[in-house]
């Protein structure tokens, strides 16, 4: 697949009081031209700040970026000086969908204000360059337009009537709705979406990701989706990269990857969903910290298959089927029905 | 009452641990000046019965009533009409002083443990807590009780030592059970005992829910919205939907073949990995009216692609269509 984004090899740590936590170990990821990826793990996997750090908007004052590199079409985003990553790139070929859409808005300013502001800096017809210019007043009626019909494709009632709304007077599948038409506007090759849906109910999450399915693949914006929850991830992702404690264990096609995971951990966290047909299982232990982590692959703690080398050292790569990466000594075996089980 | 027998009366043995009757709770909207400008209807007219031994899950979207509902039968609310029998008493209207008696079988976990034990007491005296409160054992009595009831929600003897912010989310969970335990119940309500944890956990909370219900022979009230949950665990289940009960039932039965609108759209909305993608078969449109301005009859008739002129005009009584499944929708009468 032809590639939009690609991180190798990253490392991030957090300085703490106890020590520097290494929240992401060497993580490789990519993500395809209008692709949805879903990154899923369970809290503190390193998923958000992977998120994070593709967004350039890591804490500057507590994270530290070690090695590594990110390539968004030929540029290392973390070569790129601040000034040029904030105009260019950020809110215009990467937007962001957060988790909880309302404390994103500022509760003062009705909702048409603030898309003003957005799209005085980000809209496509805006001059590159920054610096405090004036917002024409062709283009803001030309943008005005765009909003609207943007508002209209993502299924608001009466556009018109939200924009002079305040962030409160609207419901929270409404705002999340808003959010994904604001992420759209600046016409972005990449949008990532943190947990979009994690703060709605289930049938409201049913069309939020119908509508961002929909909407990915008319305008062929690639999708990086993190998420919890391995049901949503199967429902909209086209590959699934899976994360613990900060490294990347398995990476597969959607299909593939729910019907023969590899990954021991894998295994065990599709286990782990409550299903009629085997019960419930849990997975023994805790998450562990990660100023000390594990050494080795750090689920060995946990893991009934661990050896001594899972100890010593960190798996390689393995390429265990078309489009399909492992990081594990000991790979469940293929035999599809029972791992998936 | 026998309108809906089947359904709500567990197995006929007539053995109803709670009964909630035509239960009802409305909050007060009010203005700016504090002028009360209408009412916000909860609850409204639920009725359903909880046998001895069960687990009756109670499921629903955000602001469909379930935990005021939870809340309601425990006392925390008063409830503006209707009865709750307990073991064969109204409890509905108790006195301050029956009311501590009462809570020592009637319990209630909040939905997120951590808040609810106090940061600077260690675990130990949280757990000693409710037994200083609601027995007369001395000292030594209750660090045994408080020991058993530990190692029953699966926790080292170390941990009451510790103060809740350093032991993990899935841990509190267990603390907070344990807090209940320690006063033997009869009837837990539970209410959304697994949101906020991670799925390996969650797996192994539930776990622990089915393995103290044996062991204290509990009965559950198990208040959730997660429906894969539900079905895993619930011998019944009441489907809610703005503050009335739509569907209740036997869990199979009303995952297999829910007939209240509301219930097929909340089913097709789960993720199910295999099965079709949501994204592709999912039908319902709309989000749920304002719960301080209800529609006119059936409440669900403004999302319901089934809809006709006549739910507009009365409220559907929910009725046993099929043995051990009662549903309020007029359409499902017919067929």
């Amino acid at each position: 697949m032809d590639g939009l984004l690609a991180v190798t090899d990253l490392e991030v740590g957090f300085a703490t009081e106890s020590g520097l936590a290494r929240v992401l170990d060497h993580v490789n990821f990519r993500i395809g031209r209008g692709e949805i990826v879903g990154l899923v793990g369970e809290s503190g996997c390193g998923k958000t700040t992977l998120a994070r750090a593709i967004l350039g908007v890591l804490p500057a004052n507590s994270a530290r970026i070690g090695s590594g590199a990110i390539d968004f079409e030929g540029r290392n985003l973390l070569d790129e000086d601040t000034a040029s990553l904030a105009d260019d790139v950020r809110g215009r070929q990467i937007t962001f969908v957060p988790q909880d859409p309302f404390s994103s808005f500022n509760p003062v300013f009705t909702i048409g204000a603030q898309i003003d502001e957005l799209m005085k800096w980000k809209s496509p017809a805006a001059e590159h360059g920054g610096g405090m210019r004036r917002y024409p007043r062709a283009r803001r009626r030309a943008d005005r337009e765009r909003v609207l019909e943007l508002l209209r494709t993502v299924q608001l009632p009466d556009p018109e009537a939200i924009l002079r709304k305040y962030p409160h007077e609207v419901s929270g599948g409404q705002r999340q709705r808003l959010m994904i038409a604001l992420a759209l506007l600046p016409e972005p090759k990449l949008i990532i979406a943190d947990e979009p849906t994690t703060a709605l109910d289930v049938t409201i999450q049913a069309q939020i990701l119908k509508l961002l399915r929909r909407l990915a693949t008319d305008r062929r914006v690639s999708v990086l989706f993190t998420t919890h929850d391995l049901g949503t991830a199967y429902e909209i992702c086209d590959r699934i990269t899976v994360m613990y404690a900060g490294q990347e264990v398995e990476s597969a096609p959607s299909d593939e990857f729910f019907a023969a995971p590899r990954h021991v951990y894998t295994t065990r966290l599709l286990q782990s969903l409550p299903s009629r047909e085997h019960g419930i299982s849990g997975i023994p232990g805790q998450i562990p910290g990660l100023v000390e982590p594990p050494s080795g692959c750090r689920f060995h703690p946990r893991c009934d298959s661990a050896s001594a080398i899972c100890r010593a050292g960190r798996p390689g790569v393995t390429v265990v089927g078309p489009d399909h990466l492992v990081r594990c000594y000991h790979p469940v075996e293929g035999g599809a029905g029972e791992a998936a089980a | 009452m026998n309108r809906v027998s089947g359904a709500t009366g567990a197995n006929g043995s007539g053995g109803d641990l709670l009964r909630i009757e035509g239960l009802k709770k409305y909050f007060p909207i009010r203005n700016a000046w504090k002028r009360r400008i209408g009412w916000l209807r909860a609850l409204d007219d639920v009725s359903l019965t909880v046998a001895k031994g069960e687990i009756l899950g109670v499921v629903g979207e955000s602001g469909c009533g379930k935990s005021t509902l939870g809340k309601t039968v425990m006392g925390i609310h008063r409830p503006s009409g209707g009865r709750v029998v307990f073991e064969g008493n109204d409890i509905t209207d108790t006195t301050p002083y029956e009311a501590r008696s009462l809570r020592r079988d009637l319990q209630y976990t909040y939905q997120d443990p951590g808040a609810s034990l106090d940061p600077r007491w260690k675990i130990g005296r949280s757990l000693d807590e409710p037994l200083v409160i609601h027995t007369n054992l001395d000292r030594a009595a209750r660090r045994a009780a408080v020991r058993g009831i530990l190692e029953a929600v699966g926790l080292p003897e170390g941990h009451l030592d510790l103060y809740p912010h350093e032991i993990s989310g899935g841990q509190q969970r267990r603390v907070g059970l344990a807090r209940i335990l320690t006063l033997q119940p009869t009837l837990v309500v539970l209410d959304e005992p697994t949101s906020g944890l991670d799925v390996s956990v969650q797996a192994t909370i539930l776990n622990l829910f089915l393995d103290l219900q044996k062991q204290f022979d509990l009965t559950y009230v198990f208040i959730s919205h997660d429906l894969a949950v539900v079905r895993m665990i619930c011998d019944r289940v009441a489907v809610m939907y703005l503050g009335k009960v739509v569907e209740l039932g036997r869990t199979e039965q009303v995952f297999d073949r829910p007939r209240h609108p509301y219930t097929q759209s909340l089913l097709a909305a789960i993720p199910q990995i295999g099965k079709g993608r949501i994204t592709e078969t999912f039908w319902l449109e709309g989000e749920p009216p304002d719960p301080g301005n209800l529609p006119s009859g059936c409440r669900f008739r403004t999302r319901c692609p089934r809809a006709e002129p006549r739910c507009a005009d009365a409220v559907p009584p929910l009725v046993e269509h099929v043995a051990g499944q009662a549903d309020a929708c007029l359409l499902s009468a017919g067929g």
